[in-house]
């Protein structure tokens, strides 16, 4: 039997990295008594898959990992013994059980939704909202992404499928999280800022995933995208 | 949540930030306005090292215990954030409360090996307390030294307030009371110091004073009151059964060097290897109940969720339930899918069965500890391995399809010669060969065996027969690790023994620091002072920095080590008792140069004096009589 557990990641924990925060599972699975299923050979671990991970700094109120169970007595009962052994800052938000043909949550990535936030007082941008509608109208908004081995012009605009400012002074996002097309939202940030004509460093301001979703549109068809915990 | 002591901007720019928010599994938050006494325990080393000592584990949970006491854990920081605090004044702090240590009642430190020493300056001056003793105001914490370095403390006792000398779980909750009482008095610093001093295994160096001979030797000991010990004797927790121990370990979020659940199986050692500090310092040996371990197992365990667990203790074969245990965690460990990470045991038919169900034999290696090359050599220093233990071992485990084989010796031991040097080739090569006789040709995996000799440099410890002998030069030592080389390269199997050996700068700098008195503690300043930090870490241990501190500081590194000391020199640490006597220290430095041995304690009692705890092994009815 798989679940699906949907979490949130925020406060201290935002400096926990993604190896760490698996390892922080695996042990928590132990401590809940949870009966996951392990996989077969000489070092047995749990069988569990995460979905996107998440960047060192970043909170988050939309991670997901899926587990394989050999049992469990219902989703609720799971979630409460879980959130026993939490620390601050994880918390167990829902848990459901997925059909078996489900992909697992790490192939089902589409997108995710992201806020961003001063960390003291608004951004310093006039017109925020103004600006990111123009900013988001260009035809393309090209980022070279230079790695270790090659520099990369990306046309991010393909990967942003929404973007505006709330009525909070933040700015909110959805943007392709897909293994293949996977776009940071301080790269789309980066590159307003240059539009805007402002200077906004990276820890001046904090990015929070908020939900993390799958694409239900067939090949050809409109993006349909909806939270991985509803799929099932 | 806690408001970090370190910004966002700081910790996204240092390695590993985990290392510095706190906020583990099983970490203890208390309400500050209840509790009476804050103290922070220090491991003067980076998380992950200090994270994994189970001595800080076993007296955190002590402490916080209880109601009146929140106790936090320090770390070094990295050399990264360091930097940082340094360039922007920030006061070092306490994990749990995010909180100065300076604001601190007590600053305990764990001294557990003579390469921290600079690092306990660097605690002291991130926490904006002064070095010395002496320079340290009424508002200043208590600065406590604890752990094994404390049984010579003499190089760093300008440093601290004052030491714990021996096992924690007795005298601390004495101590707050004290200072408790103390403070409601309105008693100054120096009072409390004043009544610390009288609470047993309480040391407290600035109200002694060492004296010296015109050759440079010690002459002895004054003290400023009356009313203080001239000698004191270790603290130790006679009956291991009823000490609390930690049920609930802190899980760290990084990966640490000990990720794992620690099980004490007993304290102390049987054997007497006459280098061995730990051998003298922990009598007598006091075995845990077995059946109580197999509770706590399970119990931490499930506290932990970590997924595997090891036995700690200092020769875990000669636990007298070991087996019953094993069996047990084999089981449980079965069912929940956890490891057991196995100590060196004797390696035996028996133990070679219960590692072959807890290790992946291909990927796992032996380790035998000879020490010494030679029989006589092995007499010499007590080590009770003779070679047929060994080639019967390693025979054994070759059939069973073991394929890796490491081996630790010393080099520089007393009384040692080349032939004994040279006997450490010609060891690795009987193991290269048993396993060419043992496995036959179609059964060798790979064709290979891989033998890994590894020697470090001996260095001679207080409370040791050896401790008045005298240690080699570094150029001593680098002709021997040579002729080890030699050595093997001459073996008609050389090409399956690797040989690696340890520094030899570090390990004599190691010996000044280890018999030193009170006049280096100004050469360990003046290093700090000229940057060394860490020096436990060869990628910034700088021997340079190190030799010119001892030069500025006129302190002659040879006095310290090469000398040898006559019978009845008085030594830094005389003042201490760790329970074994001085005559039988030196009867055992005979008995060395004679090459003869002495039975271990399940044998023979040899009458070390530590029966005078009235515990362990001493009175056990099948062990030897008191
Ligand atoms: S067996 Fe020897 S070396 Fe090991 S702890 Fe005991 S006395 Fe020390
Ligand atoms: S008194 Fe005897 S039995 Fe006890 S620790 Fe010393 S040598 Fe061993």
């Amino acid at each position: 039997m798989k679940v699906r557990i949907r979490f949130a990641k925020y406060g201290v924990m935002k400096f926990i990295g993604h190896l760490d925060t698996m390892r922080f599972f695996q042990k928590a699975l132990r401590r809940a008594e949870i009966d996951v299923k392990y996989s077969e050979g000489f070092s047995p671990h749990q069988i569990m898959s995460f979905a996107a991970p998440l960047g060192v700094g970043i909170e988050s109120f939309g991670e997901y990992m899926d587990i394989e169970l050999c049992s469990m007595t219902s989703p609720e009962d799971m979630k409460r013994s879980l959130n026993q052994v939490m620390v601050e800052g994880l918390e167990i938000l829902s848990v459901t059980i997925l059909p078996d043909h489900a992909k697992n949550a790490m192939a089902s990535v589409a997108a995710a939704s992201y806020r961003l936030h001063m960390k003291e007082g608004a951004f310093p941008v006039e017109d925020l909202c103004g600006k990111i509608r123009a900013f988001y109208e260009q035809e393309a908004i090209f980022y070279t992404k230079e790695t270790k081995k090659s520099v990369i012009e990306l046309d991010l605009k393909q990967g942003i499928y929404e973007i505006n400012s709330d009525t909070d002074g933040s700015v909110r996002m959805l943007v392709n999280a897909s293994s293949s097309g996977n776009i940071k939202p301080s790269m789309v940030f980066e590159k307003f800022c240059q539009f805007a004509g402002v200077e906004i460093p990276a820890p001046a301001y904090q990015v929070v995933r908020l939900e993390t979703y799958t694409d239900l549109a067939g090949e050809g068809e409109a993006h349909r995208f909806v939270p991985l915990a509803e799929v099932g | 949540m806690n408001q970090l002591a370190l910004s966002d901007e700081i910790l996204m720019q240092v390695e590993k930030p985990a290392r510095y928010i706190g906020n583990e599994v099983n970490s203890v938050i208390k309400d500050k306005a209840k509790t009476a006494v804050r103290f922070a325990m220090c491991f003067p080393d980076v998380y992950e090292i200090g994270m994994s000592h189970l001595g800080i584990q076993i007296l955190y949970s002590m402490l916080n215990e209880w109601e009146d006491v929140w106790c936090e854990r320090v770390y070094s920081p990295w050399v990264d954030l360091d930097a940082i605090m340094r360039r922007e004044s920030i006061p070092l702090f306490g994990l749990e409360s995010q909180e100065p240590v300076r604001d601190m009642d007590f600053l305990g430190i764990t001294i557990q090996y003579e390469m921290c020493y600079t690092n306990i300056l660097q605690v002291l001056e991130l926490s904006q307390i002064p070095l010395l003793s002496e320079d340290r105001g009424e508002d200043m914490p208590i600065v406590i030294g604890g752990g094994p370095c404390t049984y010579n403390p003499e190089p760093i006792a300008a440093f601290f307030d004052l030491f714990y000398i021996g096992e924690g779980e007795t005298q601390y909750r004495p101590l707050f009371d004290w200072y408790l009482e103390n403070r409601s008095q309105g008693g100054t610093r120096q009072d409390f110091l004043r009544g610390a001093a009288k609470i047993p295994g309480i040391y407290v160096p600035q109200f002694y004073e060492e004296l010296y001979n015109e050759d440079g030797t010690i002459r002895g000991r004054r003290k400023r009151y009356d009313d203080i010990p001239d000698v004191i004797l270790k603290e130790i927790a006679t009956d291991v059964t009823a000490i609390p121990y930690p049920m609930k370990p802190v899980v760290p979020f990084i990966k640490v060097t000990q990720d794992r659940v620690t099980l004490e199986i007993q304290r102390g050692c049987i054997r007497g290897c006459r280098f061995c500090q730990a051998g003298q310092l922990y009598r007598p040996v006091r075995e845990r109940d077995v059946d109580q371990l197999k509770e706590y197992a399970v119990e931490m365990l499930k506290n932990t969720g970590h997924e595997e667990i090891s036995l700690s203790s200092l020769s875990s074969s000669d636990y007298s339930r070991l087996d019953e245990l094993l069996d047990f965690l084999i089981a449980e460990c079965g069912q929940r899918h956890t490891n057991i990470s196995l100590p060196s045991l004797r390696i035996d038919s028996v133990s070679l069965d219960v590692m072959g169900k807890v290790q992946d034999v291909k990927k796992s290696s032996l380790t035998f500890a000879p020490e010494a090359g030679s029989q006589r050599l092995r007499d010499v220093i007590n080590k009770g391995l003779t070679e047929d233990d060994i080639l019967r071992g390693a025979t054994l485990a070759f059939q069973g399809g073991w394929t890796r084989v490491k081996l630790y010796f010393m080099l520089g031991l007393p009384t040692e010669t080349e032939e004994d040097i040279l006997g450490i080739g010609d060891l690795s090569n009987k193991i290269a060969a048993a396993f060419f006789e043992a496995v036959p040709k179609d059964k060798r995996v790979n064709g290979k065996v891989q033998i890994v000799t590894s020697t470090s440099f001996f260095i001679p410890k207080p409370f040791t027969p050896f401790q008045w002998a005298p240690m080699c030069t570094k150029e001593e030592f680098l002709d021997k690790a040579h002729l080890t080389k030699q050595g093997i390269m001459s073996q008609l199997n050389q090409k399956s023994i690797k040989y690696n050996w340890h520094e030899a700068d570090v390990s004599v700098l190691e010996g000044v620091l280890a018999r030193g008195d009170r006049r280096i503690a100004k050469v360990i300043k003046k290093a700090y002072e000229k940057g060394c930090m860490f020096d436990s870490w060869s990628e910034y241990f700088h021997n340079d920095l190190w030799l010119d501190s001892f030069k500025e500081c006129g302190v002659d590194i040879g006095f310290y080590t090469t000398r040898e000391r006559a019978d009845d020199e008085i030594f830094p640490w005389d003042f201490l008792d760790c329970g074994v006597t001085r005559e039988f220290l030196l009867r055992e430095w005979k008995k060395a140069r004679e090459g003869t041995v002495s039975p271990n304690c399940k044998a023979q009692c040899q009458g070390c004096g530590a029966n005078r705890f009235g515990c362990g092994i001493c009175y056990d009815k099948d062990g030897a009589r008191g």
